[in-house]
């Protein structure tokens, strides 16, 4: 049975009494008595105290102890949610990532004096090439949408050294597509042309000829989908993109279930970004970091320039003449940085821990559990007629998205019921109302770190919550009841009246100082 | 060659399941299940086991450990005491309770929350981190983080275009260049310009009367980085430069260490549009360059409040009338809106948005207050202490704060270069990133990890070298 901590825990600002939390009264001492009180110039003074609690270490300690009882994430159970690939995160790896002999090194820091760092970095680029079927990598981008948007950059700078990118100003992008692509290819100044999905979970290909043009600059593709498909026409799209000189990006979030089996750069693909935090295991904190490196084909673009010159981040080459690893900063034909620095080195150690703990054999096999696992649960689900598979009989590889549909026109019992339902007996949820060509999707992705004991407990309790739905409508409604909260009410939480983003706001509210925010 | 491959972290793998899961689903071979991928795409096993990854074998936590350690001890890793560089990230300590909680891990393995009843501890310390920085920063809408702060300056660009609809943005000449590289990658396919306004070569000021020169009525938003990261200059004429944007319908940004701010008038005080800033203080580690805390605040106004990127976590109230937490103005976002959304973040830096928070937390007002004077006594006394040995220093003479620039007279990269040999990682050599530095210009920076023994050490050093 399932029961959530539920601690009525104030805020750190009612729990301010004055104490302090760690002393450093004293550390200021030796140089006043130099330099004498501080003086800045008052036109910069600040003049009041921010308004900050003060509690003791344990009261901090026990504050976000409690708060992290009312948390939930892998450690604690299934974690499903669709194409988010909350696989287990290994200790070893935490270990090693949050190492003070990496916390102390700083960006700047001299190439020779951190060599045994860099050589992983630079082996890392390697294994995640070999990994993807490309060329070279760029260990850079903070996360997959910053990887898309590295990735869209470049195309736009290909398309710009081409003189051609007055014409070329549009991205494919199918409509099982997550948010992000879109998003990506319009902070990259390009239209976002959508392209829709055939019955059989493919890319409608007449669709995507339809659209296809001289204005089409690059298209962005999930393989396997969102449906937990793979893009049968992947080779006929390849041929037909390039042929119109567009190129074709890869969205690797759904790498895990494809790991040792076919690679993006196989597939024809010129550019792909890997999630860190989904396929290489480095955990999701909450909501981030993560690291979301860049891999190219070396594919030409004119005389003299290739896409690896202009990859915009850094690169680890090794400088033989002086026996050293180095960085080579983006050069001129690159679009530039996406963050300040390296990349997120905390994750990319994580991987290169998680790399070599499973070597290729372990990663395939990481590939083909995913897949065992999805279809172990798809095959389970075949018998409860609340929930249906739509798009297909085909295999699913790494997530499967069910429809609640039935049970929702029987029953009017929703995805979100549903998901209420799986916190009370203490699963997180999948991935609900996505991807959007679905109907009440409930978008399911155990990955190869889930045992078949709890998928088949979660088959279960979907068939039970389906009984219950059919037997009292409105008991679902209520759900969840074990969790430390009931239901959350959303219209409040973002009413312009009722709207609390700060603690600040909260108190002026209270005392009816702030306007309404319209 | 066939190797067993059954591994602690894919508890499925092990032989018996596995047979038997596939049974149940009803195919003889693993294959079976990719049997809609091309043929000819399809790695073969021996292919693929051959391909350089890792050691090209699994390798047990023993032989990871060995591996891992050499590479970590195969740097010259300065312990904090040792090394006096910022310039965008600094050597901070980090109280042990901050890491503890940091490890938790229902914090560290949880996904977004985006079910909302199972997460609220994690979204109330969201919320705790939001609202202590919106005091420390006098502001009143906080996300739950971007990337870095370098991200959030590109995205506070963006915004002030689909604000404004139009398209130049004025920074300082002296923004840190990896600031600068990383706006320019944002701004440059919607054809917004940056342009530079001056910075008096004797006080580090920006110049006024070059502002009022470069802004005009395409002018979208006034950048101002405080302190200058890349001189620690804090610019006192802050609030006179937000009032020159302000008559030009421009947004003001003001670009922040969270830090300082007990100290300095905070970006609400200078009538900033949108604060950014660096959370890399905040009880994070510089990890060669990542994972930072890009810190993005807003005033109460609508239009900042609609255009702003990134998560927010509100509070309001589940079925029963407590409170309760809950993901708030997510038709901004790039999962409800798609192509319409305000930004395409989504993975941001949560974690390290709550290490702030426990950092915040810890601290308190006095803590934070005691670390903040701690940084400016170490760093005007080290300055006051080189120009005794007729250094300039600094070189700038307004008003600094941590890091500050000295004119070594001679190749500063040689000095640095020594200084390594004797174990001490000494500043950051200007002229290797920004054109108006010289070759004997060094950037060097305190912080509270610095004993005056430990400075004193590092002043006898130079003076030995000058
Ligand atoms: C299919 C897909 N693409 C892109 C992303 C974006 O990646 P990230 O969250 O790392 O920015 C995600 C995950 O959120 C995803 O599921």
């Amino acid at each position: 049975m399932f029961r959530q901590a539920k601690w009525d825990e104030p805020s750190i600002y009612e729990l301010s009494n004055g104490r302090e939390g760690i002393r450093f009264s004293h550390i200021n001492d030796a140089f006043r008595n130099i330099m004498g009180e501080i003086s800045i110039d008052a036109s910069v003074k600040r003049e009041k105290d921010p308004q900050l609690p003060e509690v003791s270490e344990v009261e901090v300690i026990r504050h976000y102890t409690k708060l992290s009882e009312m948390s939930y994430g892998v450690d604690n159970g299934p974690v499903p949610l669709g194409s988010c690939t909350m696989k287990y995160n290994p200790r070893i790896a935490l270990r090693y990532s949050s190492d003070n002999r990496l916390a102390f090194i700083h960006p700047l820091q001299p190439e020779e004096t951190i060599q045994g760092l860099l050589k992983a970095l630079y082996d890392l680029q390697f294994w995640l090439a070999e990994i993807t079927g490309m060329d070279y990598c760029t260990l850079h981008p903070a996360a997959g949408a910053q990887g898309e948007l590295t990735g869209i950059l470049t195309i736009r700078k290909y398309h710009e050294i081409k003189e051609q990118i007055s014409t070329k100003d549009e991205i494919l992008i199918p409509d099982s597509a997550h948010g992000t692509n879109p998003a990506s290819a319009i902070m990259g100044g390009f239209k976002a042309i959508e392209i829709p999905t055939a019955d059989d979970g493919n890319i409608d290909f007449d669709a995507f000829l339809a659209s296809l043009s001289e204005r089409t600059a690059g298209f962005m593709i999930t393989n396997p989908n969102t449906l937990g498909l793979f893009e049968e026409r992947i080779l006929d799209i390849e041929r037909n993109v390039h042929e119109k000189d567009g190129l074709l990006y890869y969205d690797g979030a759904n790498l895990n279930g494809i790991l040792g089996k076919v690679r993006p750069g196989d597939m024809g693909f010129d550019i792909a970004h890997l999630n860190l935090h989904k396929t290489f295991s480095s955990p999701h904190g909450g909501g981030g970091p993560g690291s979301g490196p860049i891999c190219i084909k070396n594919r030409k673009v004119v005389n003299g320039i290739t896409l690896k010159d202009l990859i915009p981040g850094p690169m680890i080459y090794y400088d033989e003449k002086e026996g050293l690893y180095k960085i080579k900063w983006p050069g001129r034909y690159s679009p530039g940085l996406l963050k300040a620095f390296f990349g997120n080195v905390q994750q990319l150690l994580w991987t290169y821990v998680y790399i070599l703990s499973l070597g290729p054999q372990g990663l395939k096999e990481t590939g083909e559990v995913s897949v065992i696992n999805t279809n172990y649960f798809v095959k389970l689900m075949e018998k409860y007629r609340g929930y249906s598979i739509p798009y297909g009989k085909r295999f699913r590889k790494h997530e499967v998205v069910l429809s609640s549909e039935p049970l929702h026109k029987e029953t009017g019992v929703t995805a979100e019921d549903i998901s209420k339902g799986l916190l009370d007996v203490g699963f997180h949820a999948p991935t609900i109302y996505f991807p959007l060509i679905v109907k009440e999707a409930l978008m399911t992705e155990f990955t190869e770190g889930e045992t078949k004991e709890n998928i088949e407990r979660y088959a279960k309790r979907l068939g039970e919550i389906e009984d219950i739905a059919r037997k009292d409508p409105e008991e679902p409604k209520r759900w969840p009841k074990n969790t430390s909260v009931g239901r959350v009410n959303m219209v409040k939480a973002n009413h312009p009246k009722t709207l609390i983003p700060t603690w600040r706001i909260k108190i002026l509210r209270e005392r009816g100082l702030i306007k309404t925010l319209r | 060659m066939a190797i067993d491959m059954e591994h602690a972290w894919i508890p499925n793998s092990k032989e018996e399941i596995k047979r038997e899961m596939l049974d149940f689903i009803g195919v003889k071979d693993v294959l079976d299940l990719y049997n809609d991928v091309p043929k000819d795409i399809l790695i073969s096993e021996d292919k693929w086991n051959s391909l350089n990854i890792g050691m090209k074998r699994p390798l047990d936590e023993i032989e990871v450990s060995e591996v891992v350690e050499d590479v970590l001890n195969k740097n010259i890793v300065f312990g904090p005491r040792k090394q006096f560089i910022g310039g965008g990230a600094w050597p901070h300590y980090i109280p042990a309770s901050v890491r503890y909680l940091a490890e938790r891990g229902e914090f560290l393995t949880a996904y977004t929350p985006y079910q909302a009843e199972i997460n609220q501890g994690l979204m109330q310390t969201l919320f705790e981190y939001q609202s202590m920085m919106a005091d420390l920063l006098d502001m009143d809408v906080v996300n739950s983080s971007m990337y870095d702060m370098a991200s959030s300056l590109g995205e506070a660009i963006l915004m002030a275009a689909r604000i404004k609809k139009k398209n130049k943005v004025i920074v300082p000449e002296v923004i840190n260049p990896f600031h600068l590289s990383v706006a320019r990658s944002y701004s440059a396919p919607h054809g917004i310009q940056l342009k530079k306004y001056k910075i008096d070569k004797e006080t580090g000021y920006l110049d006024i009367e070059d502002v009022k020169n470069k802004i005009d009525d395409d002018t979208i938003a006034v950048y101002l980085e405080y302190p200058y990261q890349f001189t620690g200059v804090v610019d006192i004429n802050a609030k006179a430069l937000g009032e020159i944007a302000h008559e030009k319908q421009a947004l003001f940004i003001v670009g922040v260490n969270p830090i300082s701010l007990m100290l300095y008038k905070p970006p609400g005080e200078l009538d900033a549009d949108i604060a950014i800033g660096e959370g890399q203080p905040l009880g994070l580690g510089l990890n060669f360059g990542g994972p930072y805390l890009g810190i993005f605040a807003t005033k109460w106004k609508n239009e900042l409040v609609r255009q702003m990127p990134g998560r927010i976590i509100g509070l309001t109230e589940d079925s029963s009338s407590s409170n309760a937490y809950a993901m708030v103005l997510q038709t901004r976002e790039q999962h409800i809106r798609r192509s319409k959304a305000t930004s395409n973040i989504t993975t941001n830096s949560s974690l390290n948005a709550m290490i702030a928070a426990f950092y915040i937390a810890l601290l308190g007002r006095k803590g934070l207050r005691d670390v903040a004077e701690a940084i400016w006594y170490r760093s005007h006394y080290a300055s006051h202490e080189l120009k005794k040995i007729g250094l300039d220093s600094p070189l700038f003479t307004g008003e600094f704060f941590g890091d500050f620039i000295v004119d070594f007279k001679k190749d500063f990269k040689e000095i640095r270069k020594n200084m390594l040999k004797e174990g001490i990682l000494l500043g950051i050599p200007l002229a290797n990133y920004v054109e108006w530095a010289t070759e004997s210009w060094g950037l060097l920076s305190f912080t509270e990890v610095h004993h005056k023994e430990d400075i004193d050490f590092v002043l006898n050093k130079i003076r030995e070298f000058m």
